[in-house]
C-alpha cells in the first residue's frame, strides 16, 4: 500500500492480474472433480443393443425388455387397437409425430416399422416414471368412457395412446420415445441398433 | 471444597487466556437476554437442534453397517437394500438406530415447519432479522436435499422412482437440462453411480454445509436478539446497566424451559419409534420394502409427506407457457413455492410484526394459506384425478397469492397499536 493514501496503480494491476490467474487456476482445478461425475467408461459401454425373439408375442400382448437400464415395450397391436389410433388423432398433442421422438423410419401413423409391432421406451417423457398399461377400453378402464386403450403414468397422470402419443393438456410434453431398432428376420428384433448403426 | 473451586477457577482462567470460553458462555447463554414472554412456539428452535444432533449420531452408527451398492448379491437382492435389512434384523439394536434415524427425518420437518410458522406468526423475519430468516431458508433447502439424498439409500422401489422423478426435474431446464440430469445421475438411468454419490452427499457434503448454516443462523440471532410473541423490540427499553427491561438471561431461564420441551418431545418421539415407526406408510412408505426395480414403476408413487405440498404444486401446472413445456413451469412453480418464503421480509409492509396486532385481512390470508398448504399436502399423497388437479390448481394460486399480494394487503390492513413493552408479566424477572 502507498503511504500517502494514493493507490499505487502498478501494484493494483499486479494484484488484479494475480487474482485473475489464481481464479482461473481455481476453476481449472474444479474440472476434474465436476467431470468425475459424468457417466464412466463402463457405464457408457453397458449400452449394447438387445436382441429379442417376438415369435410368441400374440396380438394384444405386450412384453418388456431392458435396454440401457430402461424398460423397452414391444406391443403386438390388434386390428381394433390400430383402428383406435384414428380416433385418438384429434386428442393427442403431436398426432403426426413431428417432434423427433422416433427414428425417421417410424415417423408414420403407427410410429412403427411393422404396423402392428410398436417398440417404445416405457419411460414417461415428463419425469421418467414407467407408465402402466391400460388396454381395456371405455369405462371399464377406470379412466373415462371414451378411453381407447393405451397407457397412464402413475406419477402425474399423463396418458398415452397405443402408439405412445401423449394426450393434450397432460404434464408430459412429448410422445414416448421410439428407440432405434430393426428386424433380423420375421420374429427377431434388435433394440438399440438399426441399419444406420448403433444408437 | 474451596481449594477445588480455586483450582477450577485457575483452570478456567488458564483457558480464558488462550480461548474465549467464559466470554462465549456469557455472550450466548448466561448473558444473552431473551424476551421474557416466549410461549409454546418457541420450543421448536432448540428442538430442531436436538433432532440435528440425533440425526448425526444415529447416522454415524448406520454408516458403520450400510453399503451403498446397487449390484445384486448372491440371493439376487441389491446389496444396499440387503444391508438395510441386515441392520434391521441382525445388527444388535440396529432396528432402533434405524427407526430413530427414519423417524428423526420426519420429526425434523415437523419441528422445522412449526419453527417457520412461528416466524410467520410473530413476524420474526422482519427487520433487523432478515439474515436470520435467509440462513433459516438455506437450512430448509439443505434439509430437503438431505432428506432427498437419504431417501435413495435403502434402494427400495419408492427410493428409486422418487429419485428418478426428482432428478428428471432438472431435465426440464431448457438446453442444458438433459445433460445436467445425466451429470447428476452419472448414468443413463438412476443406478449404482447415483447411489454412491447420493451417499457421499448425504453423509458428508450436505451435513457439513448444514452445520455451518446452523452456526450462522444462531450467530445472526444473537447479534440482533430474539423476537417475541408481541413483536416488540426489547432492546428499546433498557435499565441502567444496559440490560433490556423485558429480557431474561437465556441460561438458566430458557435452558430449563427448553429441557421441558425436550422431555415432552422425546416422549412423543419414543412412542412413534417404538409403536408406529412406519406411521401408516407416511414415514416409511410400504413400496420401499420392495427392492428397486428399474423396469417397473409402482402403481402409485408419492413422495414422503413433508414434500407433498410442493409436489402437488408441481402436478398442478398442466399448461405450456411462452412456448415452453408445462413440465418446465411445473418445476419452476415447485421451486418457487418452496423458496418464496425468502422474500417475506420485503413483501411484508405491515406496521406491526406480531399476529396479535395484525388486522383481519392478514389473518384471513394466513388462514387461507395454512388451509391450502394442508390441502396441497393431502392431495400430494393421492393419485391425480381431474377434480383433484383442479383443487390443487386453486390452492396453488391462493398459496402464491398469499405471498405476492402481501405488499398490498399488509399495508392497507387495519392493525391494532403495538404496546410499548411486552404484555406478559411471566417469569417474575422484573
Amino acid at each position: 500500500m502507498s503511504n500517502d493514501g494514493k493507490v499505487d496503480c502498478g501494484r493494483r494491476r499486479l494484484l488484479v492480474a494475480t487474482a485473475t490467474i489464481g481464479g482461473i487456476g481455481g476453476v481449472a482445478a474444479a474440472v476434474p472433480f465436476v467431470s468425475s461425475m459424468l457417466p464412466s467408461e463402463r457405464a457408457k459401454a453397458a449400452g449394447a443393443p438387445v436382441e429379442v425373439d417376438i415369435s410368441k408375442l400374440a396380438p394384444g400382448q405386450m412384453m418388456t425388455v431392458e435396454w440401457r437400464g430402461k424398460p423397452v415395450w414391444i406391443i403386438n397391436r390388434t386390428k381394433e387397437q390400430l383402428a383406435s389410433l384414428k380416433a385418438t388423432d384429434s386428442q393427442v398433442s403431436d398426432p403426426k409425430s413431428d417432434k423427433k421422438m422416433q427414428p425417421d423410419y417410424c415417423k408414420n401413423e403407427t410410429r412403427s416399422i411393422k404396423p402392428e409391432i410398436l417398440v417404445a421406451v416405457g419411460i414417461c417423457t415428463h419425469l421418467g416414471c414407467s407408465p402402466s398399461e391400460k388396454f381395456k377400453t371405455g369405462a371399464e378402464s377406470g379412466i373415462d368412457a371414451n378411453w381407447q386403450g393405451g397407457f397412464i403414468c402413475p406419477c402425474h397422470g399423463s396418458t398415452f395412446d397405443l402408439a405412445g402419443r401423449v394426450y393434450k393438456s397432460k404434464p408430459a410434453p412429448d410422445n414416448l420415445e421410439v428407440p432405434p431398432h430393426m428386424y433380423l428376420g420375421d420374429s427377431r428384433l434388435v433394440v438399440g441398433e438399426d441399419k444406420g448403426g448403433k444408437a | 471444597m474451596s481449594t477445588v473451586n480455586a483450582k477450577l477457577k485457575n483452570l478456567v482462567g488458564w483457558v480464558d487466556e488462550r480461548f474465549p470460553l467464559t466470554a462465549n458462555w456469557k455472550a450466548h447463554l448466561s448473558e444473552y437476554y431473551a424476551p421474557k414472554n416466549f410461549n409454546f412456539w418457541y420450543f421448536f428452535g432448540s428442538l430442531a437442534l436436538l433432532v440435528l444432533v440425533l440425526q448425526i449420531v444415529t447416522g454415524i452408527f448406520l454408516v458403520m453397517h450400510f453399503k451403498p451398492d446397487a449390484s445384486l448379491n448372491a440371493a439376487g437382492v441389491p446389496v444396499a437394500f440387503a444391508s438395510v435389512e441386515y441392520i434391521m434384523r441382525e445388527v444388535p439394536w440396529g432396528w432402533l438406530i434405524r427407526y430413530m434415524h427414519s423417524t428423526g427425518a420426519s420429526a425434523f420437518f415437523v419441528v422445522v415447519y412449526m419453527h417457520m410458522f412461528r416466524g410467520m406468526l410473530y413476524g420474526s423475519y422482519r427487520k433487523p432479522r432478515e439474515l436470520i430468516w435467509i440462513f433459516g431458508m438455506l437450512i430448509f433447502l439443505c434439509l430437503m436435499a438431505e432428506a432427498f439424498f437419504g431417501y435413495l439409500l435403502p434402494w427400495g422401489q419408492m427410493s428409486y422412482w422418487g429419485a428418478q422423478v426428482i432428478v428428471n426435474l432438472f431435465s426440464a431446464i431448457p438446453f442444458i437440462g438433459p445433460d445436467l440430469s445425466l451429470w447428476i445421475r452419472g448414468d443413463y438411468v438412476v443406478g449404482d453411480a447415483t447411489l454412491n454419490r447420493f451417499f457421499a452427499f448425504h453423509v458428508i457434503a450436505v451435513p457439513l454445509v448444514l452445520v455451518g448454516l446452523v452456526v450462522a443462523h444462531i450467530l445472526a440471532l444473537h447479534e440482533v436478539g430474539s423476537n417475541n410473541p408481541d413483536g416488540v423490540e426489547i432492546k428499546k427499553k433498557k435499565d441502567a446497566k444496559g440490560i433490556p427491561l423485558d429480557g431474561i438471561p437465556f441460561h438458566p431461564y430458557y435452558t430449563l424451559k427448553d429441557i421441558v420441551g425436550v422431555v415432552v418431545f422425546l416422549m412423543v418421539f419414543s412412542l412413534i419409534v417404538f409403536y408406529a415407526p412406519e406411521m401408516g406408510g407416511y414415514f416409511l412408505e410400504y413400496n420401499n420394502f420392495v427392492p428397486a426395480n428399474p423396469l417397473q414403476t409402482p402403481a402409485h408413487i408419492a413422495p414422503v409427506w413433508y414434500f407433498t405440498p410442493f409436489y402437488s404444486i408441481l402436478r398442478a401446472v398442466t399448461y405450456p407457457l411462452f412456448g415452453i413445456d408445462a413440465k418446465f413451469w411445473g418445476v419452476v412453480a415447485m421451486g418457487a413455492s418452496a423458496m418464496i418464503f425468502v422474500l417475506l421480509p420485503w413483501l411484508d409492509r405491515s406496521p406491526v410484526k406480531s399476529i396479535r396486532y395484525r388486522g383481519p385481512i392478514y389473518k384471513t390470508f394466513l388462514a387461507a394459506f395454512v388451509i391450502c398448504f394442508f390441502t396441497l399436502g393431502y392431495l400430494g399423497v393421492l393419485p391425480p384425478t381431474p377434480m383433484r388437479t383442479l383443487v390443487s390448481q386453486i390452492c396453488s394460486v391462493i398459496y402464491f397469492a398469499f405471498f405476492l399480494l402481501m405488499p398490498f394487503y399488509s399495508s392497507i390492513d387495519k392493525c391494532k397499536p403495538e404496546p410499548d413493552r411486552l404484555t406478559s408479566s411471566g417469569h417474575g424477572a422484573h
